[in-house]
């Protein structure tokens, strides 16, 4: 790959960092939590492991924002509907998992649907037993929607700001249906009170440290993923698309089939993100299909830069450690911070923060350029 | 090969004289209206294998109109548009169309701007356009080696880890008509390919037209009268969206409605 | 209601009644207070015949267990509170002793004997208002016995309304008894009128097994045809309210849609912008029940829209010089940031008049309603709204073809260089389109204030909403935002009673998606070149 050099994590220094990272999240913070004794100075407090996992969710759900905003130019604002889609199947497997343990003590039904007077389980529900099937549906459902609704989308050339206004509509569509209680889904309590996962309990530490380690590798996979897509020549051809899309029809691509694969991918992403998001937080409902969710994780993308997938990470990390800092000290502020947030990056930090870092290296690297050139004058650059 | 060109040069009208074979493109009875204005009115023309033609006319003409109409993107309202012998450009879309060998080259030069010089080559190069096969497309030597030879042919060499969109005006303009030829286009459609060039790079592109003329078949919208002459081919005047006149350069400036419409003002 | 409206009626009645059926009314009370049953019985259904108002309180007050008779020449009273009157002239007795007085008792079966009569009286009211409800509520009871007193009414009455309310209860008497061909004539006359009580009774007729074949058969059709006209009553009832729903999202989009249409660029906040003129509203009535009149507080509302106009269409010039100007040709960071504003907006209403609802009250003049038709009950806001909305609408349309700014604009939003080249000033004409959008929505948000509650969030109710009208009808058309809003309105409550409030929604915002694929340009899409950039 000659043409790498944009690709900063293509450099054994990016790969540094990614494995240092990875071994921060999947070793270090399990070792911090567990095996220091709690006081230590050095122990990681128990309600951090959960908060941490949680964030490594955001951060899938961000790298796949960045995938088809930041490279194929798709500013979906209903990413968030793929998120929940994945949550809700798993929340449907962990519903199943209460069996006989919940209020009706129903061996088959969940106590909504008890509560409803429902006889039997919804065909929709079939399977879900099986933790394989809902494994499987957390990819395939968002995935199956995205596709539909990319397809019909892409085909007719709808791209822009009607894009993001149809992929609002869809999130918003979803949530009313999903607040209905006949849908099947808990209606607007949603699914909660889940027992255990794969047999182990979902509130204990170590089930919740395990999830942690499964984000923090959904995460390192997603964004290896989303890399090696970027760094193809179907990545290029996003670009491409981004810049002048009928350039590239005129070139003999189809632009349907390139932003449908980024689409659908960046859909199963945030769907396996959802799924592991669930059993950590202990809740899904309707709530999570919001349009106002959907338009954050843009912003989370905006705040690290858009265009690269570990400003997508970092910007995602930094949101949303400020919202539970702020929405715990100042709640009223949070929305003020948030609302000033979109305006500012999208005014004067177009390239978010790995944006300042990068000029801030160039200015480094020209000033000691000159420093050189000072002194040894006349070479041609 | 030559066959077509020997037409061109008698200066005589193609579809009459070629044989269906030799017809490369071939409008027939293309409408296209906007709101009730109608861009092109029966427009019937024909371009044979391997010859190049140039097209000019008055602003709102419908040359821009006729090249969307022959790469899919824009549908005629009715008419044919027919390519060899066979194929309906009708019922493609645009990257049907370039798939066949069409190229078109934009009016305003149109290239990647946030892609290198090299990676706008690349993605031009004749290959596989399918989705999948784009995700895991490798560079081999003989399309590396090609790229190379299309950059020193159009003089980007030393450019060719340059960001497209740091290029002039007139780089773009090569770059663009490279990517063109690294599609291994049997139709050329060029719109205004020497506007914001200097003298020379247009001397340049005209030489590299005439070297490709034969082996390529191309058709040239220009305003610019001093290249059109230079080509030195034949010429199709459009206007209100059908033809005007066809003919050698120094036939059409001499009828009168041309130079009422055109050539006069 | 009803009964007090009666009751009142015939109050005045019993004062202006000239006594020509003297002998009979006198007696036939004097009657009501014997203590044989079947007497007592006769008296209170013939008083009802007689047509004499002045029996009235007399039939109330036995019903109602306050007739009393003078034990000394068994004279009827009539107890109020403490005191006695005469029954026959109203005179006032005064307070007597119990020894002096009997009370008069009645039973279940009198008491509905009673009833009947009152009802017939009341047909003899000179309140118009009383007599119109009397004949209307005779349909319920259609009796033969009422059919009498109603023909008797109809001679008298002269009101064209009232009559047509006999006529309409006669004809329910005739369906029930009588001749063969009078029932059927009955039949035929209440064919006509899509009235659910109307269809009670004909249902009552198609389903008496004593009924001759041919009355059920033509009952059967009528009731076929009033089925039909109620099913059409219900279509132009969805559509109103469709139309009326519609209206409210003209109203939210009517901005949205000249700021996108021109400027490319969809605005976030614009929810926040009718918010905003909400909250004006609010701001407006409060003050104005401070400093003004009781009888003047009515006009805040129209006070509010210019107010509303002028606060929300400057923070939309702030927003577009401070903001939206910097993010040009960037319509997608535009949305962010735009949605930025809109929090913060939020967040600041938030803080300034506390998260809770505030009521914004309907002016007297906007509330109730009237009937157009039966069972079709028009609000008065509702109608306000509508008429409204196309008012501004039509405003818009006259700066939009009349004004040299509408011209700009519309140069503008057909082809901005082109139009920046022959000298118009597209960073004033964005400026002040902005303006004029974000000012139209806080114009809605007064109107809005007048439907439901003032909050917050009031403008993320409708956003989504707004974003679709725009996108269904179509860039820089007015008409397309027109034919979107009303055609979704209209659409959304036709789809209500099948798939229910929520679903029909859904549906709604699958059919845009699936339409965009049709038109991705809207419905009233600009063509030609320049648009495809």
């Amino acid at each position: 790959m000659p043409e790498a050099d944009r690709q900063s994590l293509m450099t054994p220094r990016g790969w540094a960092a990614f494995l240092a990272v990875g071994f921060v999240l999947i070793v270090l913070i399990p070792v911090a939590n567990r095996l220091v004794t709690p006081g230590g100075a050095l122990h990681l407090p128990e309600y951090l492991v959960p908060l941490i996992g949680k964030y490594c969710c955001y951060a899938m759900l961000a790298v796949a924002m960045d995938l088809i905003w930041g490279y194929a130019g798709i500013l979906s604002l209903g990413q968030g509907a793929f998120f929940a889609l994945g949550g809700y199947c798993m929340g449907m497997y962990l519903m199943r998992q209460i069996g006989d343990r919940g209020v009706y003590k129903n061996p088959v039904l969940p106590d909504f649907m008890v509560f409803l007077n429902w006889k039997e389980l919804p065909w929709y529900w079939h399977g879900f037993d099986m933790f394989w099937f809902a494994a499987l549906m957390v990819v395939v459902v968002p995935g199956v929607l995205a596709f539909v609704l990319g397809w019909l989308a892409f085909r007719s050339r709808v791209t822009g700001v009607y894009l993001s206004i149809i992929t609002q509509a869809l999130t918003f569509a979803l949530m009313l249906a999903f607040f209905r209680n006949n849908m099947g889904f808990g209606g607007n309590n949603g699914l909660t009170d889940f027992k255990d996962l794969l047999g182990f309990t979902v509130q204990s530490q170590p089930t919740r440290v395990g999830l942690l380690i499964a984000s923090a590798i959904g995460l390192g996979l997603a964004f290896l993923l989303c890399r090696w897509i970027i760094t193809s020549k179907l990545g290029r051809v996003c670009l491409a698309l981004r810049d002048a899309e009928s350039r590239v029809r005129f070139l003999g691509y189809s632009p349907t089939g390139a932003k449908l694969f980024v689409f659908v991918v960046a859909a199963m992403i945030s769907g396996v993100a959802g799924a592991l998001y669930v059993p950590q937080v202990g809740i899904i409902n309707p709530g999570e299909f919001s349009p106002a969710n959907s338009i954050e994780i843009a912003i989370w993308v905006a705040v690290g830069g858009r265009g690269t997938l570990a400003g997508a990470i970092l910007g995602a990390f930094i949101v949303n450690a400020a919202k539970t800092w702020l929405t715990g000290a100042a709640p009223e502020v949070w929305l003020f911070f948030l609302g000033a947030l979109f305006i500012v990056v999208t005014l004067f930090l177009p390239h978010g923060v790995v944006g300042i870092v990068r000029d801030w290296q160039a200015r480094r690297s020209a000033a000691r350029a000159t420093v050189l050139a000072s002194t040894r004058p006349a070479e041609a650059t | 090969m030559n066959a077509a060109a020997v037409n061109v040069a008698t200066g005589h009208d193609p579809v009459a004289e070629t044989a269906p074979g030799d017809t490369l493109l071939y409008l027939e009875d293309v409408t296209v209206s906007f709101d009730g204005f109608k861009a092109l009115n029966a427009l019937s023309l024909a371009i044979a294998k391997g010859e190049m033609r140039t097209v000019i006319g008055p602003n709102g003409a419908g040359k821009t109109t006729m090249m969307d109409v022959i790469t899919g993107k824009t549908r005629p309202d009715t008419g044919r548009v027919q390519f060899g012998d066979r194929i309906d450009l009708t019922r493609l879309d645009e990257a049907g169309v370039a798939n066949l060998g069409i190229g078109r080259k934009f009016q305003k030069p149109t290239v990647f701007e946030n892609l290198t010089v090299f990676e706008n080559l690349e993605l031009a190069l004749k290959c596989d356009r399918g989705t999948f096969a784009t995700l895991l497309a490798r560079l081999d030597g003989s399309a590396r080696r090609r790229i190379a030879d299309m950059l020193d042919l159009i003089g980007l060499g030393e450019h060719r880890h340059r960001p497209a969109g740091a290029l002039s005006h007139g780089q773009k303009q090569w770059l663009e008509i490279g990517m063109l030829l690294l599609t291994d286009p049997q139709l050329l459609l060029l719109d205004e390919p020497v506007a914001g060039m200097t003298d020379i790079e247009t001397e340049q592109t005209a030489a590299l037209f005439k070297e490709l003329a034969g082996s390529h078949t191309l058709v040239v919208v220009e305003h610019d009268m001093q290249f059109v002459r230079e080509l030195g081919v034949r010429v199709t005047v459009l206007h209100e969206g059908s033809v005007l006149a066809e003919g050698s350069l120094d036939h059409v400036q001499k009828d009168q409605r041309v130079v009422d419409v055109y050539l006069g003002r | 209601m009803l009964v007090l409206r009666i009751l009142a009626g015939v109050l005045l009645l019993a004062l202006a009644w000239q006594p020509t059926h003297a002998q009979g009314f006198e007696e036939l009370v004097r009657k009501l207070a014997s203590d044989n049953f079947s007497e007592k019985l006769q008296a209170a259904e013939k008083l009802g015949d007689l047509g004499d108002g002045r029996a009235v309180p007399a039939l109330k007050a036995l019903a109602d267990g306050l007739l009393y008779v003078r034990t000394s020449d068994q004279a009827p009273l009539i107890q109020n509170g403490s005191r006695y009157f005469d029954a026959l002239t109203g005179q006032g007795l005064g307070e007597l002793p119990d020894s002096e007085v009997g009370k008069v008792r009645v039973n279940n079966r009198l008491r509905g004997v009673i009833a009947a009569s009152l009802s017939k009286l009341s047909l003899f009211s000179d309140d118009r208002a009383t007599r119109l409800a009397a004949a209307k509520a005779a349909f319920a009871n259609p009796t033969p016995e009422t059919a009498v007193a109603l023909e008797r009414a109809l001679r008298s009455e002269k009101d064209p309304e009232v009559m047509a309310a006999i006529r309409f209860s006669l004809a329910a008497a005739g369906v029930s008894a009588g001749a063969l061909s009078d029932r059927l004539k009955a039949i035929e006359a209440l064919a006509g009128t899509a009235d659910p009580q109307v269809r009670n009774l004909l249902n009552t007729v198609v389903n008496d097994r004593n009924a001759p074949s041919e009355v059920v058969k033509a009952a059967r059709d009528a009731l076929a045809s009033i089925e039909r006209q109620l099913a059409i009553v219900n279509i132009i009832e969805n559509v109103f309210q469709g139309i009326s729903l519609g209206s409210v999202l003209l109203l939210a989009a009517v901005g949205l849609a000249i700021t996108f249409g021109v400027m490319g660029v969809i605005n976030m906040a614009h929810g926040e912008m009718i918010m905003l003129g909400a909250y004006t509203a609010y701001t407006v009535q409060q003050v104005c029940r401070a400093v003004l009149p009781a009888d003047l507080v009515g006009f805040y509302l129209i006070l509010s829209l210019p107010i509303a106009f002028l606060v929300s269409g400057a923070v939309g010039v702030l927003l577009e010089r401070g903001v939206i100007r910097h993010l040009y040709g960037r319509p997608l960071e535009t949305m962010l940031a735009t949605w930025g504003i809109s929090l913060v907006l939020q967040q600041a209403v938030r803080s300034i008049f506390d998260a809770q609802n505030k009521e914004v009250a309907n002016p007297d003049w906007m509330t109730g309603g009237f009937d157009l038709v039966a069972g079709f009950f028009v609000s008065w806001n509702r109608l306000y709204i509508i008429i409204f909305c196309f008012l501004m609408l039509a405003i818009i349309a006259v700066i939009l073809r009349r004004t040299a700014f509408g011209l700009h604009m519309r140069a503008v939003t057909q082809n901005r260089d082109m139009a920046a080249a022959m000298g118009i000033p597209t960073a004033r004409i964005d400026a002040l389109t902005f303006g004029l959008g974000s000012g139209l929505a806080g114009m809605a948000g007064v109107a809005l204030s007048q439907i439901g509650n003032v909050s917050p969030n009031l403008g993320q109710i409708y956003i989504v909403d707004s974003f679709l009208v725009v996108v269904f009808g179509g860039v820089g058309n007015l008409m397309g935002t027109l034919v979107a809003s009303l055609s979704l309105g209209v659409i959304n409550k036709l789809l209500e009673p099948f798939a229910g409030a929520v679903l029909g929604k859904v549906a709604v915002l699958v059919f845009i998606i699936l339409f965009i694929q049709w038109r991705p340009r809207g419905l009233f899409a600009l063509k030609g070149r320049f648009v495809e950039q």
